[in-house]
C-alpha cells in the first residue's frame, strides 16, 4: 500500500473565466473537498485566463464555448506552464472542450483546426451530425486506469453535449467503452482517452460527483511520492460516500429503463 | 388560380378555426388548457399564421433567460389601462414559443395590444412576423445548455435578428427595443438595432459575459455597475433609466420610487425595464415611465411564483429559479428575510431535469449553494440525489425527501417544532451566537428583530426549478 506523500496538495481550475460553462469547475471543488476530508493539506485555486498559471499538483479543465476554448488553448500553449507541469508529474482532468485542448488538434464553430496542447495523443474535428447530448454510460476494462487497489475504474456515468468527435492515437489509452451514448464518437465506441497522469473525457455531471473512484484516483496519482512511476496511486482513506453512491445507482439504474434502440440514437437539437 | 392573398385568407382562416377547435377538444379531454396544441394544428396549416393574427395589433415582446414571465405580466398590467381593466392579449400560461403565441392571439381580442413572452431561441422568427413596437431584452446567461444552446451562440443569433430590423420611416413606426445595458451579452445584440433604449437594470450574474463578444478580450466590471473590454470600444452604454437601490434614476437625474409587491432586487429591475418599454406603448415618454411604475405596482404573483400559500397553518413562499443566475437572485431575496441561521424556517429545494428543465443537472454546481451554510434544507424533486451531492460538498446540512409535497410537510413540522422550542435559550445555535447573545431573543425592539426572534412567524420557502415548481403547485 502506498501512502500519500506528506505536504501541500495544490488543485487548480484552469481558466473557469472561459471554460466555465458546464459546471466542471464542480470537479476542482469535489477533490479539493475529498482531500481535505481525510484531514489531507490541500489548497484550491482558481486560475484566471488574464493571470499566468500557477504550478499546482492537479489541474481540472472544463468544458465551454467555441471561442473561449480557443482562447484558452492559445493562452496555454503560449505561457506553456501546464505542459512544463505535466513534465513534471502534474495531473490533468481534462472534460468536453477541456479534453480536446489537451490533444493535437481540435475544431472551432466553423470546423477549422486549432493547436492543442498536445498532452493527450487524440484529435478532434467537428462531427458531421447533430451534437451529441444526452446521458452517458461506459465500462472501464482492460485499456482504463487502475486504481490504488489494482483493479481497474468501475463504469462511469455522466452527461455528454458536444459535437466534436474525438479520435485515438497509438499513443493515448481509452479510458471506457461506451455502452449508453456516444462518447469519442468515431466509431469505435470509446469514450475519453489517457495517458500517464493525463485524463480527458466528455462527461459532464460533474464526472466526479458521479464517479468518487475516478475523483480518489486522481487525487491517489498527486499523492504518490515524489519519484514514483507515473503509474503509482496513493491509498486514500475511504470517505463514507452515501449521497454519491445514490446518485450513481440511481443514474445507472435510470440508463437500464431505457429501450436501448434509443440508447445510441444521437438527439437533434430544436434549430 | 386564385390569387395569393384570397388563397392566405382561407388558409388562416382554416388554421384560426383548428386552434379553436383543437383548444376546445384539448380542455374536454382534460389535458390542460390545450394553448400549445392548438397553436400547433394552426401552425401546421398556416405557417404564417403568426404574422396574420399580429397583424393590426400592437405588439410588445419580452425575453431574456430570466424574469420573462414575471416581466411580461408586469407590461401587461401597464398596458391594461390606469384601471387594469383594458384588455390585453397576451401568453400568460407561460407558453412562450410560436404555439403559444398563436393561442394568445388566435383567443384574445381583436385590436387589443399584445404582450408576448418569448423563448430566447424563437426571439428571431418571432420579431420577424410580429413586427413588434418594443422588444424587451432582459439578460442572457447560461440555461438548458443542453437545449438552448450556448450563450454566444444564442447572443450572435439575437444580434442577426436586432440588426434587420427596419429604420422608423414617416407613417411606419420603428421597433424599439428596450434592452438592459448592465448585462454586455444583451448590449452585444441590440447594439445594431436603429432604436435602442438602454436602461441599467443591473446583473448579478456576470460569468457567461467575461470573454467580450466583440473582440475576444476580456470584459471588466466596475463596482459601480460599469462595464468595458480590456481590448476594444465595447463598453457600457448610456442608459435613459438605471435602477439605483430602491429608486429609478431618469436621465434628467428625476428620482422614482419602485413600489413593488413583488420581491426582490431581481424584480425591482424587472420592473424599471417595464417602465420604461410601457412608457413607449402608452406614447407619453417622461410622464410615461411614471405611470406605468404605478401600474406595476400591484402584480402580486405571477403564475403563483412568489405566491404565499398556507400548508397546515404556516405560510409557505413559492419561488421558481431556473438556472444559476436565476438561484443567486432567489439566495439575495431569501437573504433580505435576514442571514443563515440554525433558527430560520427551512428551505425547501425541488429539482427536476425534464426537457423544459434542461436535462443535465451540472448547472447546480454553478449555483452559490455555499451560501445556505447555517441554513436547515431540505432537498426534493426528481433529481434530489444530484442536489444532494452539490449540497454535501458545499458543506450544507440536508435531509432528502423523495416526495415534494412531503418535504414540505417535513419543513412545516421542523418549523413547528422550532416555534415549540421557542422561548428556549437552546434554541439559539452556534452560528447566530456570536451576532445574537443568548437571551436577546427576549428583548424587544432590538435592530436585528428583523432577522431573529420572528421564527414563527416567517415562512418556509420553497425553491424549485421549472417542472419542480409546477409539480408542486399542482400537487398543493
Amino acid at each position: 500500500m502506498i501512502t500519500p506523500r506528506p505536504g501541500r496538495l495544490t488543485i487548480a481550475v484552469v481558466h473557469p473565466d472561459l471554460l466555465g460553462t458546464y459546471g466542471d469547475g464542480g470537479n476542482g471543488l469535489i477533490l479539493a473537498r475529498r482531500a481535505a476530508w481525510r484531514g489531507l493539506d490541500v489548497e484550491l485555486l482558481q486560475a484566471p485566463s488574464n493571470e499566468p498559471l500557477p504550478r499546482a499538483d492537479l489541474y481540472t479543465v472544463g468544458g465551454g464555448e467555441d471561442g473561449p476554448q480557443v482562447r484558452a488553448a492559445t493562452t496555454l500553449i503560449e505561457e506553456g506552464i501546464l505542459v512544463e507541469a505535466v513534465g513534471d508529474g502534474a495531473v490533468v482532468l481534462g472534460v468536453c472542450a477541456g479534453f480536446q485542448l489537451l490533444g493535437r488538434s481540435f475544431p472551432d464553430a466553423t470546423g477549422r483546426p486549432h493547436e492543442g496542447l498536445g498532452l493527450l495523443d487524440v484529435t478532434t474535428t467537428k462531427g458531421s451530425g447533430p451534437r451529441a447530448v444526452g446521458e452517458l454510460v461506459a465500462s472501464c476494462a482492460h485499456d482504463a486506469p487502475r486504481m490504488a487497489t489494482g483493479d481497474h475504474l468501475p463504469r462511469l456515468t455522466g452527461f455528454e453535449n458536444h459535437g466534436g468527435v474525438t479520435s485515438l492515437g497509438p499513443g493515448v489509452r481509452p479510458l471506457a467503452h461506451v455502452e449508453h451514448g456516444v462518447g469519442n464518437g468515431a466509431g469505435d465506441q470509446t469514450e475519453g482517452a489517457w495517458s500517464g497522469r493525463v485524463l480527458g473525457t466528455y462527461l459532464h455531471g460533474p464526472v466526479l460527483a458521479r464517479n468518487t473512484a475516478l475523483a480518489d484516483l486522481l487525487l491517489g496519482w498527486a499523492l504518490a511520492p515524489a519519484g514514483s512511476p507515473e503509474a503509482t496511486v496513493a491509498q486514500l482513506a475511504s470517505l463514507e460516500d452515501a449521497d454519491e453512491m445514490s446518485l450513481r445507482a440511481e443514474r445507472l439504474e435510470a440508463m437500464q429503463r431505457i429501450r436501448p434502440a434509443r440508447r445510441l440514437r444521437r438527439r437533434t437539437s430544436p434549430r | 388560380m386564385r390569387p395569393a392573398s384570397s388563397n392566405r385568407t382561407l388558409r388562416a382562416s382554416a388554421a384560426v378555426a383548428a386552434v379553436a377547435a383543437v383548444n376546445q377538444l384539448s380542455r374536454a379531454l382534460g389535458r390542460g388548457s390545450g394553448t400549445v396544441a392548438g397553436g400547433r394544428a394552426g401552425l401546421a396549416i398556416d405557417p404564417d399564421l403568426l404574422a396574420t393574427l399580429a397583424h393590426g395589433h400592437r405588439v410588445a415582446l419580452v425575453s431574456g433567460t430570466n424574469g420573462k414571465t414575471t416581466t411580461t405580466r408586469m407590461l401587461a398590467a401597464v398596458l391594461a389601462g390606469p384601471n387594469g381593466t383594458d384588455p390585453v392579449v397576451s401568453n400568460d400560461t407561460g407558453a412562450n414559443m410560436p404555439a403559444g403565441h398563436v393561442a394568445a392571439l388566435a383567443g384574445g381580442v381583436v385590436g387589443a395590444p399584445v404582450v408576448l413572452e418569448v423563448d430566447e431561441g424563437y426571439l428571431g422568427r418571432v420579431v420577424e412576423a410580429t413586427s413588434p413596437e418594443v422588444v424587451l431584452l432582459l439578460n442572457l446567461s447560461r440555461d438548458q445548455l443542453d437545449r438552448i444552446s450556448e450563450v454566444r451562440m444564442l447572443v450572435d443569433r439575437w444580434r442577426t435578428a436586432l440588426g434587420a430590423l427596419p429604420r422608423p420611416a414617416p407613417g411606419r413606426p420603428g421597433t424599439v427595443v428596450v434592452a438592459n445595458a448592465d448585462d454586455p451579452m444583451v448590449t452585444w445584440a441590440a447594439n445594431p438595432a436603429p432604436d435602442v433604449r438602454w436602461v441599467g437594470a443591473g446583473q448579478v450574474w456576470q460569468d457567461d459575459a467575461v470573454g467580450c463578444p466583440a473582440c475576444g478580450g476580456r470584459i471588466t466590471f466596475e463596482e459601480a455597475g460599469g462595464w468595458e473590454c480590456d481590448r476594444c470600444e465595447f463598453a457600457r452604454p448610456e442608459v435613459v433609466a438605471r435602477l439605483d437601490g430602491d429608486d429609478l434614476v431618469l436621465a434628467d437625474g428625476s428620482r422614482h420610487p419602485v413600489e413593488i409587491t413583488l420581491p426582490g432586487r431581481f424584480n425591482r429591475a424587472n420592473a424599471a425595464m417595464v417602465a420604461v418599454a410601457g412608457a413607449v406603448m402608452i406614447d407619453d415618454e417622461r410622464g410615461g415611465v411614471v405611470e406605468a411604475l404605478s401600474r406595476v405596482a400591484h402584480v402580486k404573483e405571477v403564475a403563483g411564483r412568489f405566491a404565499t400559500v398556507q400548508r397546515s397553518g404556516h405560510d409557505v413562499r413559492l419561488l421558481l429559479a431556473k438556472n444559476p443566475a436565476g438561484w443567486t437572485a432567489i439566495f439575495d431575496l431569501v437573504d433580505e428575510d435576514g442571514p443563515p441561521a440554525p433558527e430560520c424556517p427551512p428551505l425547501v429545494l425541488s429539482i427536476n431535469a425534464r426537457v423544459a428543465d434542461g436535462k443535465d443537472t451540472s448547472w447546480l454546481w454553478d449555483v452559490p449553494f455555499e451560501r445556505l451554510v447555517g441554513r436547515t434544507v431540505v432537498a426534493t424533486g426528481e433529481r434530489r440525489l444530484d442536489l444532494a451531492v452539490r449540497l454535501r460538498y458545499a458543506e450544507v446540512a440536508h435531509t432528502v425527501v423523495a416526495a415534494p409535497l412531503d418535504a414540505l410537510d417535513h419543513a412545516v413540522r421542523m418549523t413547528e417544532a422550532a416555534d415549540q422550542a421557542d422561548g428556549h435559550a437552546d434554541g439559539v445555535g452556534e452560528a447566530g451566537g456570536a451576532e445574537h447573545p443568548r437571551g436577546a431573543d427576549h428583548g424587544s425592539g432590538t435592530g436585528e428583530a428583523g432577522s431573529h426572534g420572528a421564527t414563527s412567524g416567517r415562512a418556509v420557502q420553497f425553491l424549485g426549478n421549472y417542472t419542480a415548481f409546477a409539480d408542486l403547485r399542482s400537487a398543493l
